[in-house]
């Protein structure tokens, strides 16, 4: 049944141009921010942390413009009565829209690979480490994407869904910059620094992109992809309800 | 096999749907009647478990909508208002999908579905077009083929004919007919005729609450001038004409109508209404045996007459 819906789901990213569209932006802006802003051949050093570093800021953009569509475009054209009254409950058919978008967004991600070979032919990097990357930004577009399909199953605008969820992402994000930590210690709110900063996306990331893959981060991640995707079933359920 | 019981549903503080009670039987056609917004849509949404009711339940071959939606929704076929469908899919794509969810895993049965649905709804023609270039007819069937795909026990059409030509009305109908020796329909529509052409049994709804539940027969002999005749005289006979319809025996009354035909200036149309409604044509062409009828006609009531009665507001 998950997989029904996942598959339909995937396949109809590819009946319009819009999937090649992303992934080519996708890969443009990904090596675009590498090369002039994170100046991977400056750096001198044989490692994609300049590629990862950047994550976080493309995806907020591009991964609610992905979400946007999940649950917006069911309420708007109605697709969604027939969708919810098949014999499949809610959750199978939250989750297997959200597998699909996710799986899409990992299409991208790999899209980026022949970066990892340039620069395997040009040095020796940590091969390991860039592994550790790929499964860190893999996890990341997750937790954003689970946050937008919530977004997105709350209204039947996209336009509304897509700023909805870059601006939840956006606060995600941002508590995990110094910028914002220093407030709190400034104040000697060491305790709410850290609480805030444990909870922070970047955290976590960061630790996986330098190649640490702890447990802790993973489980992270997923328990956000499981809090909002149980959200986006709340919410339809309570739309349905209404 | 459809049970609804004190469904009811507010939205907020206006009352959709109030305390409806009904159920409907195995090879039962049931048309659900009324004005836009009286709540048919909404009954059918809390029926198939798409919306949740306020009060009261529903169910379907005894299977609650609430407490085991997924073994209800596993019975039911369902077209929701608009027919909506996945538009950048094809017909067969769209349906092979459904299948896959309705439980025919393997592909082989779905295609075998697919295609013996697609033929019942006449749209196998289109099955490889996107649905976003298709005509409206079409759509709609895509949207019937979807619900009919499982062969369910029970069928909720939402508006099915809306938008179809008549040929494809008469189609559409004529598929409805075939299916419901055993099965149990619930159709809304607009349209009275398809009433009478289809259904058995009419439901007549308005600002949430069931008014009306009949078949369209006993709906319409309760009209009050249901079988008077109305016969068309020459001018000049007319007042003998009207004694001598007074004068029948089953007569209630009879009454001059303004000549709306512009048939000739000279014919004058005379109604008659008949005692408790009873057939009074054979009485009346006895009497007027040895006058020239221009034309004589049975009134079998119309139903717009009875859903203007009891949709509009007082």
């Amino acid at each position: 049944m998950v997989r029904a819906v996942a598959w339909r789901e995937f396949k109809s990213y590819f009946t319009t141009p819009l999937a090649m569209v992303f992934i080519v932006i996708f890969t443009a802006s990904a090596n675009a921010l590498t090369f002039y802003i994170g100046k991977i051949f400056e750096n001198g050093q044989a490692s994609l942390e300049r590629f990862f570093l950047y994550h976080p800021w493309l995806y907020l953009l591009l991964v609610p413009a992905v979400a946007m569509r999940l649950w917006a475009e069911e309420w708007n054209s109605g697709t969604v009565e027939m969708l919810l009254t098949l014999p499949l409950s809610t959750a199978q058919a939250v989750v297997g829209k959200f597998l699909a978008a996710w799986a899409f967004l990992g299409l991208a991600l790999l899209s980026t690979v022949p970066l990892w070979i340039s620069v395997n032919i040009l040095g020796e990097p940590d091969n390991g480490v860039v592994i550790a990357g790929y499964l860190g930004s893999f996890l990341m577009a997750g937790a954003f994407l689970a946050i937008g399909s919530c977004l997105s199953a709350l209204t039947r605008n996209q336009v509304i869904a897509f700023v909805g969820a870059a601006a939840v992402i956006f606060l995600l994000v941002m508590s995990g910059l110094d910028i914002v930590l220093d407030v709190f210690r400034a104040w000697h709110l060491s305790i709410i620094a850290e609480s805030i900063a444990a909870l922070s996306i970047l955290t976590h990331f960061q630790s996986l992109m330098r190649g640490l893959i702890g447990l802790q981060d993973i489980i992270f991640f997923l328990s956000i992809i499981v809090f909002w995707l149980f959200a986006t079933v709340v919410v339809l359920d309570r739309r349905k309800g209404s | 096999m459809i049970v609804l019981k004190g469904l009811s549903k507010k939205f907020n503080h206006l009352v959709a749907v109030d305390n409806i009670t009904l159920t409907v039987a195995q090879g039962e056609i049931l048309a659900f009647l009324g004005p836009n917004g009286a709540g048919k849509s909404t009954t059918m949404k809390m029926v198939t478990g798409f919306l949740a009711p306020t009060a009261g339940t529903a169910a379907v071959c005894g299977f609650d909508i609430l407490t085991q939606p997924l073994k209800a929704k596993a019975k039911l076929g369902y077209l929701p208002e608009g027919a909506p469908s996945y538009e950048d899919m094809t017909p067969a794509g769209f349906l092979s999908f459904i299948a896959n969810i309705r439980g025919y895993s393997s592909r082989k049965e779905r295609a075998k579905r697919v295609a013996a649905v697609a033929e019942r709804v006449a749209l196998t023609e289109v099955l490889q077009q996107p649905i976003d270039t298709l005509s409206r007819g079409f759509r709609r069937r895509v949207g019937l083929a979807q619900a009919l795909l499982h062969d369910p026990d029970v069928l909720i059409l939402d508006e099915p004919t809306e938008g179809l030509d008549p040929n494809q009305k008469h189609h559409v109908r004529g598929l409805i007919h075939d299916m419901a020796a055993d099965k149990a329909i619930i159709i809304s529509t607009h349209i009275l005729e398809e009433v009478e052409a289809l259904c058995c049994r009419a439901v007549i709804i308005t600002r949430g609450r069931l008014v009306a539940d009949s078949t369209a027969e006993a709906l319409l002999a309760s009209l009050p001038y249901h079988n008077a005749v109305t016969v068309t005289v020459k001018a000049a006979e007319a007042d003998v004409v009207e004694q001598k319809l007074r004068s029948v025996s089953t007569t209630k009354s009879v009454k001059r109508l303004s000549n709306r035909s512009l048939r000739e200036e000279s014919s004058i149309q005379l109604r008659v209404l008949s005692r408790d409604r009873q057939p009074i044509t054979a009485a009346v062409s006895e009497a007027l045996q040895s006058n020239t009828m221009i034309a004589l006609t049975v009134e079998r009531g119309r139903l717009e007459d009875i859903f203007r009665t009891l949709t509009l507001p007082d």
